[in-house]
Order: C-alpha cells, then structure tokens, then sequence
C-alpha cells in the first residue's frame, strides 16, 4: 500500500462539507499538476492540469461523480469516474456522473486534448476517492466507538467484524462531512483494484443509442434564432461587398449583417485560430430557410493585403505574418521540394554527421510527404450563445473553454466572471475543437441582435474553413559504410506552416551521428492541432525509412529497431532522448510474438512500424493482400505500453479507432489547393474511411505491468501509416512516399 | 408555406412549412426530434438516416412533400426504451466514441435486417458503407449488427 498527503500544495487539497438532507461532498482537485508534462502537451499550456470536482454520496446512499472535462468520445466520463470509485470501494452500478459546466471559480480548468486525461488524473483521482473512504471508516469508528483499523469496506458497506455491526455510506455521510480531513490516506494496492482493469461500459451509452439531445447542435430554447455564416471562398480572400438584397427578402429571414469577429488590433492567446475575421452573418427562424437564403447572397470578394497578427501564445509574444496570395498544392510542392534542399535550422547534433556521410561508401536518401487534412468531425462546427448587457451563455462543442474564455471577455466587453459556458457532449474532436472561433462568431452575433441565436456551420462552411493539420515533407539520409554499417543517420523535415519534427525522439540516442533539421514555409492556410500533432506524420516517414533501411542493411525491420534499442538502453548518445528504449523495445518484442512475426505468412504481406508519443509506446504489425489493385488489411496486430489499463474494453475501442482512421488518412486523406480554394468541401469529395475498407479484424495486446496509466487517444494513430507503407512494399515492391497512397484514384499506382 | 400531415413513430403530426424542407430539418426543428443527424446535407454520410415505410432512407434528401401518408420512423421510435435487439447489440458491444453518427448507423442496420435477418460479413459491409463514422467504430459497428441479426425478435 501507498501512503499518500492529501495537501499536495497549496492550490491542491481536499475538503469536506455537508449536503442538504444529509451526506456529504468532498471537492478535490481533478487533474492536478503531478506529473511533469511530456514535450507534445507542454504547448497546450503550463497549469492546465488543476482541476476541481467533488464526490456526493447522499444520505440513500447514491453517488455522483462530477465530470469536468468535456467529453468528445475518448470515454474520460466513464474513465475518470471508475478510478475514483475503486478507491472509494463503492459498486459502480450505483455511480451517477454528471457533465459539469465551464466553472473556473470551481474547477480552475477544463481541458480535453492531448492524450493527457487519465496519466494527470491517475494519482489525484485515487486520493481523492481514498480520502473519502477513510472518512467514512473515521466516521463509522466514531458512531461504533470501535477502532478505525478494526472497520473494512466493501461495495459502498462499512463492516465492523468483531461487534457484527455494519452501515451503508449513505447512512455514514453525514457524520464524515462533519470529521477533519486526513493528512495523509493510504491507496489501495494494484492487485486490490475492483473496478480498474475491468471493462465497464459507457455511462451514455443509453443515451446515445436513443438519440437523445447530448450535442450542440441538438440545443433549442424560446425564441431561439438560427445563424450561418458565409466566410471567403479561398483563403487569401476577404469581404469586399454584399448585395442581400434577395436574401432579406426571402422567408424566414430576420437579418443579414457583416461581423468582425476579432479586432485588427487584438492581441490573440494561442488558441484564438480564427481564418476568417470578417463574416458575413444570416439569420432567420430555421436552418432551412437560412442555408436557402445564404445561397442567394451576392459576395464580392478581394484579396487580403499582407497582415501581422500578434499572438500571446506559450513560448511569448510573437508576431505572426500572413502573407497575401492564393496558394495552390503544386505550388506547396514545389516549394517543400526547394527548401528540403536547403539547409534547415539544426535542431540536434550528435558527433560528426557530415564527417560520417563524407566516409559512407552508400549514402540512401528519401523524402516523404503529406498533404493538409481536414478533421471533418461528424458534428459540424455550432454554438449557442445569448449575449445580454450584463453576462453571455454558450453552449456549445470545445475542447478548451478557459482559453476561449479571455477572448470572449475581451471582444464582448464583459468580465470573465460574467460569461458562462456549459459543456455540451462533442460530436468528434481531434484537436479541432481546441480553437473556439464559433464561440466567438456566436456570442457577437447574439450581441448585436440582443437574442438568444444558434450558430450553425454547413458541412462545406466547416469542411473549408480552416484550421487543418499542415502539410509536410521530411528526408531521411543514412551513411553505410562498405559492410552495411550504419554510420550516420540525418532528418530534414519541415512543413506549411510548420515543421512536424522532434529532434529527441528515436533513433536521436542510438547514432552516434546523428543530425537534425527543421524548416517552416509561412501561409495564409490556418493549421491546428489533430490527432497527435507533429506525430501523425514524422512516425510514418521515420517508421517507412527504418524499413527501407533494414532492407538495405540486410536485416529483419524488428530485429533493426531493437539493435538500435539496445544501443540506446546500454550506451545512449546524448542525455535529452525522451523516451524509454526498454519499454519501446518491449512492444515490439510483443508484437512480434502475437503476430507470429517470424512464422511466414502465405500469400499475405506485413509491414511492421512503432512509435513513442503521448507517453505510450505502441508497436503494430498489419497484414494485407491486394485484390483488384486494391488493398485489403486482413489483420491488424497491436502491442501498447499505457501501464494499468484502467477500462480494457474501452482502451481497445479507442486504440481501434486510432488504427482505422490511420489507414483512412493514410490511404485517402487530402485537402488540397487550388487558387486559395480548398478542393474538397464535403462528404461526397473528401474521401473518409468507409466499413468495408476498414481491417477486417483488430487484435490490440496491452504491456502488462504496474505502472502508471498514460493516455490513448493519440498514440495507436501516428505508426499505423507506416505499417501500412511497408506491408504496401511488400505487397507491390513499391515504395509510396507521398499521402495518400491512394487518393481520389482509388487503386494503387501502377 | 403548406400545411403538411404527417405520421411519425406513429403519431400524427402537423407542421406548415416550405414543400421542399427536407424531412431532417422538419423532424430536428418542428418536432423536436434531434436524435436524426444532421452531417452532410447531401447524402453522403448517412447521419440523417431514418426509415421512410420500414426502408432507410437519407432524411437530408427527403422533402416533407414526399412524405404523404407513409410512415416515418426515427430513432426515437425505434423502440419504447431503447431496447430494439439492434440498439441491444450497440449496448452490448459498447460502440459508440463520440456517438454522433451511431443513431444513423443503428436505424441503417436496423432496415438492413429486416430485408436481411442472416447477413453475410461482405453484406453487412456494403450495407454498411453509406454510413461514415469519424471515430471509426466499424468493426464494432459489424459486430453489433451480426449480434443483433442473431436475436430472435427483429
């Protein structure tokens, strides 16, 4: 057992108070800042791990557990929840958990992003539900006049062996929110745990599968009006007239305006992405009748002029330019081909690179690339908002509502004190909805109409307006000498508008020489956060090269990893590699034996890949064959590093979902360019993964071990696309360097 | 405007609206009925799917003057308490991330088995194949729908 403090600072404790009608609420803090926080979450911010909730237990004996992080399908609702119960020693079965509000002066701050959920709430969680229990023993002791050490609890029952006495936590609660709280509890050991490591299901699950109003988008009131927006049709472009005629006149119209969403002189927090500033706004009585006469606008459009944005993001103040023109993908091709031949900024060296690519008697080069994607969340972008004099309501899809909070204070004039934002459960997130510019657009739209309004995007307003993941290239370079040694190894990676490099990560530790490099090509393209960013596109062009490597070296592609491993457990190169080759080689040595690696596989090709992010290591093996010039993924084999699963069942549908969409973007994602205009603007373009593409069976194994939990939202996603660029290799003997492998073109090239 | 009389989870209803609003809309915002999707508007991601006399249908490209007087279900009318054996088999198999396209899933599935209560895995994926989930929870989506195709009471 551990003994931990319940004050673990000062703005981390617990405490105690009474409920009406008797019971008791323990607030604690829900995400407190334990751990150190891991290089790709660092930018979401310094302190977002501080968050309050409580603990009811009623007098009857029910319990509620609140849940403060906005849910957008990761299960953190059911999760959170269960690792609190289990210290708590009460039946899952009689836990309520409810959504809790946007709520700084209770909760500090609520965030969802980064894979970071249970790792920062792992040890908060458990001490908080550990200090409730022993309450109730302390209290239970007090009414029994027994010893505290002599009462033991079970399924939310308190038991004294010796006088036969017993009591429900209900009929306990009352007394405990009258006791000091500890100092210091004690946890539960590992192989004690009840509810962790056993797979409960979700707590919406009825909900869901009823159809019952859980969305933004599913908001309705009195009065309520619907807006839309009409934004450029090409980045580059901005509003230069509006003829509305047409439209005001049509039904159901009330109103049709131009907003500007932020200020020319606004000084921007890092999340206050916003494409288009200057909107055109439609408002009627329903969304029919707005999409119909948002259609009979008549816009002129003109291009931007060069415009610097300031913007107080993490790292400091910073001026960010975007530039003019109308920016076309043969354009961005060209120009990550130029400047991947450039010297880059050198973000890490290790011995002498150059000297060692002088000596290389073979010296293999090749170069990877990416297009822009688009997060498509099914939940198209939406908020309500009711703006009034003296305070603004929002509701609405967001990942971050802290952040969105200053904007919204600073553009309404209104205290932050006075702007109120509840939860609502999101249709799809993958970063998207960390950029709150709907909530925004909402709020001044509901401002100067003084009436409640429902913002709502269409597909094609969501699908172009922004915010994707970047487009990237990396090259790879190795110098082998005349035995096929490896003598040095180098990556030159960069991107529009930003480069997807971590210079630390693996194979940095395992080379002796080893180099570094990034580079960034501005545009007027926005570019956010999506499903392990930077990650989702250096693994796959790490992973392929390490195949290409292996096979020209001679060797196995595990066994190649794992020699590298070895190397940087035993001997490492340099002191900032982030990540444990001990763990990392473990899940491909997992792999490896589940998926009978070393067995030949008839008529069936594999491909191998792993990667480190998020805290997670993560190894997966795919197996594919090739029917009419299409690929089919028969097999999918998983190994996963998370320490303790909390929810195994659960754990396995996220890593499923992180393996399918992988093959999706891997094999059709694209958003591409032309003149400022994205190509693709819904559904019956942009090509998603659909049933009959996805693997046709999973098999995800977990690491077992005690140790700490850590996320898995991101990190089954960024290997995958490599895994399937090898088995494609082995299928085709050709090598894919550029995403999508397959596109719009649906075979394979020939 | 028209006045439109309409049957839906066996209940009448009467809105006056614009002959070509789509059923989506109609069902979303005069009767209050959200549990219908919207995700596309074109047919493309079968969020909206409801069924139009037992068969599914893409409610974004159904206009309320088409209707007459067949039958609309929704999933709010698929079962009394969301126990239709294919919402039974969503629970069981504990699909849904996010959720929002699982009602359009469920009401797809729930046509399909009806025309075809012992499906095939090809079967079910092409029946499947209108229907986008972003999450991608497919392959717990075929479970669900072989587990459901198993019941008794379709």
């Amino acid at each position: 057992m551990t003994t931990v403090k319940t004050t673990i600072n000062r703005r981390h404790f617990i405490k105690v108070s009474a409920l009406g009608g008797g019971g008791m609420m323990l607030s604690f803090s829900w995400l407190a800042g334990l751990l150190p926080l891991p290089a790709e979450a660092s930018p979401l911010s310094k302190d977002w791990f501080e968050l309050n909730s409580y603990i009811k237990i009623a007098a009857n004996g029910a319990v509620t557990l609140m849940s403060p992080n906005p849910e957008f399908g990761s299960n953190v609702k059911t999760s959170m929840p269960m690792i609190l119960a289990d210290e708590l020693d009460i039946d899952w079965k009689t836990v309520i958990v409810e959504q809790a509000d946007f709520f700084p002066e209770r909760f500090e701050r609520q965030f969802t992003g980064g894979s970071q959920a249970i790792r920062q709430g792992w040890k908060i969680l458990r001490t908080a539900g550990a200090t409730a229990r022993q309450m109730l023993v302390n209290a239970a002791a007090k009414t029994w006049n027994v010893p505290a050490g002599e009462i033991t609890t079970e399924a939310g029952m308190l038991y004294h062996k010796a006088s036969g006495k017993k009591a429900g936590y209900g009929e306990i609660a009352s007394v405990a929110a009258g006791l000091p709280v500890p100092e210091k509890v004690q946890l539960k050991n590992v192989r004690d745990f009840k509810i962790i490591g056993t797979s409960r299901k979700n707590v919406e699950g009825l909900n869901i599968v009823t159809g019952k109003p859980l969305f933004g988008i599913d908001y309705t009131q009195e009065g309520m009006l619907i807006a839309m927006i009409a934004h450029p049709p090409a980045f580059g472009l901005k509003v230069k007239s509006v003829d509305d005629t047409a439209a005001k006149s049509m039904p159901g119209i009330r109103d049709v305006f131009t907003i500007k969403t932020l200020k020319d002189d606004y000084e921007r927090n890092g999340f206050d992405t916003a494409t288009f500033t200057e909107l055109v706004v439609v408002v009627g009585n329903t969304t029919w009748e707005v999409m119909n006469a948002k259609k009979a606008l008549k816009i002129e459009w003109e291009k931007i002029s060069d415009t610097n944005i300031v913007v107080n993001g993490w790292g400091g103040k910073k001026t960010v330019r975007i530039p003019v023109g109308l920016e076309s993908t043969t354009e961005h091709k060209a120009k990550m081909a130029e400047w991947s031949k450039k010297p880059g900024k050198v973000l890490r060296k290790d011995g002498d690179p150059e000297g060692a690519f002088n000596k290389a008697t073979k010296v293999i080069e090749r170069t990877y690339s990416a297009p822009f994607l688009a997060h498509n969340t099914m939940e198209p972008v939406n908020c309500f908002a009711h703006v009034t004099a003296d305070r603004a309501d929002l509701y609405g899809p967001i990942q971050a509502p802290e952040f969105i909070t200053r904007t919204l204070s600073a553009r309404l004039g209104l205290p932050k004190e006075k702007i109120h934002i509840r939860l609502a459960r999101m249709g799809g997130g993958f970063g998207l909805r960390a950029y709150g510019h709907h909530m925004v657009e909402a709020a001044v739209i509901s401002q100067k109409l003084n009436a409640p309004v429902k913002l709502v995007y269409t597909r094609e307003d969501d699908m172009t307006y922004g915010i994707y993941r970047p487009t990237y290239s990396a090259t790879y370079r190795a110098a082998l000498d005349e035995k096929n040694n490896l003598l040095a190894f180098h990556v030159k990676a960069g991107g529009i508008p930003e480069t997807a490099i971590h210079p630390n990560r693996f194979p940095a530790g395992a080379l002796d020489n080893y180099l570094a490099e990034g580079w960034e090509i501005e545009s007027n393209i926005t570019i956010g956060a999506f499903r392990a960013p930077g990650s989702n596109f250096i693994a796959s062009a790490e992973q392929s090269f390490l195949d290409e490597l292996a096979e020209q070296m001679g060797k196995d592609p595990i066994e190649f990893r794992l020699e590298l491993l070895d190397r940087a457990q035993k001997n490492p190169v340099g002191k900032d590699n982030d990540y444990d080759p001990e763990r990392y080689a473990g899940v491909l040595k997992l792999v490896k034996e589940k998926s009978k690696w070393n067995q030949s596989q008839a008529k069936v090709n594999r491909g191998v890949s792993a990667y480190f992010c998020h805290n997670t290591y993560v190894a997966e093996v795919i197996d594919l064959v090739i029917q009419n010039n299409k690929p089919v993924v028969q097999k999918v084999y998983a190994a996963v590093d998370c320490g303790i699963v909390v929810n195994p069942d659960a754990a396995i549908n996220m890593g499923e979902g992180g393996i399918v969409d992988g093959i999706g973007n891997a094999l059709y994602g694209e958003m591409p360019f032309k003149e400022g205009v994205p190509q693709k603007n819904n559904f019956n373009t942009y090509r998603m993964i659909r049933h009959s593409e996805a693997p046709k069976s999973i098999e995800i194994h977990f690491v077992e071990n005690d140790k700490d939990p850590t996320g898995l939202g991101e990190p089954l996603f960024p290997p995958i696309f490599a895994a399937l660029a090898n088995a494609l290799y082995k299928a085709t003997g050709k090598r894919l360097y550029e995403q999508p492998f397959l596109g719009s073109k649906q075979t394979l090239p020939g | 405007m028209a006045i439109f009389n309409l049957n839906i989870n066996g209940k009448k209803q009467t809105v006056d609206v614009d002959p070509k609003t789509p059923m989506l809309w109609v069902l979303r915002e005069h009767i209050k009925l959200v549990g219908t999707k919207y995700g596309c508007g074109v047919a493309a991601c079968g969020a909206c799917t409801i069924h139009f006399d037992g068969i599914a249908v893409r409610s974004c490209q159904l206009p309320v003057s088409a209707v007459g007087n067949k039958l609309i279900t929704t999933i709010e009318g698929l079962s009394e308490n969301g126990d239709h054996p294919v919402q039974k088999a969503w629970l069981e198999h504990d699909v849904a991330q996010c959720g929002y396209c699982q009602t359009g899933q469920i009401m797809s599935a729930a046509a399909f088995l009806k025309k075809n209560p012992n499906p095939t895995d090809e079967q079910i994926e092409s029946a499947m194949n209108g229907n986008i989930c972003r999450c991608a929870t497919y392959l717990r989506i075929k479970a669900a729908v072989k587990t459901a195709a198993k019941s008794q009471t379709l």
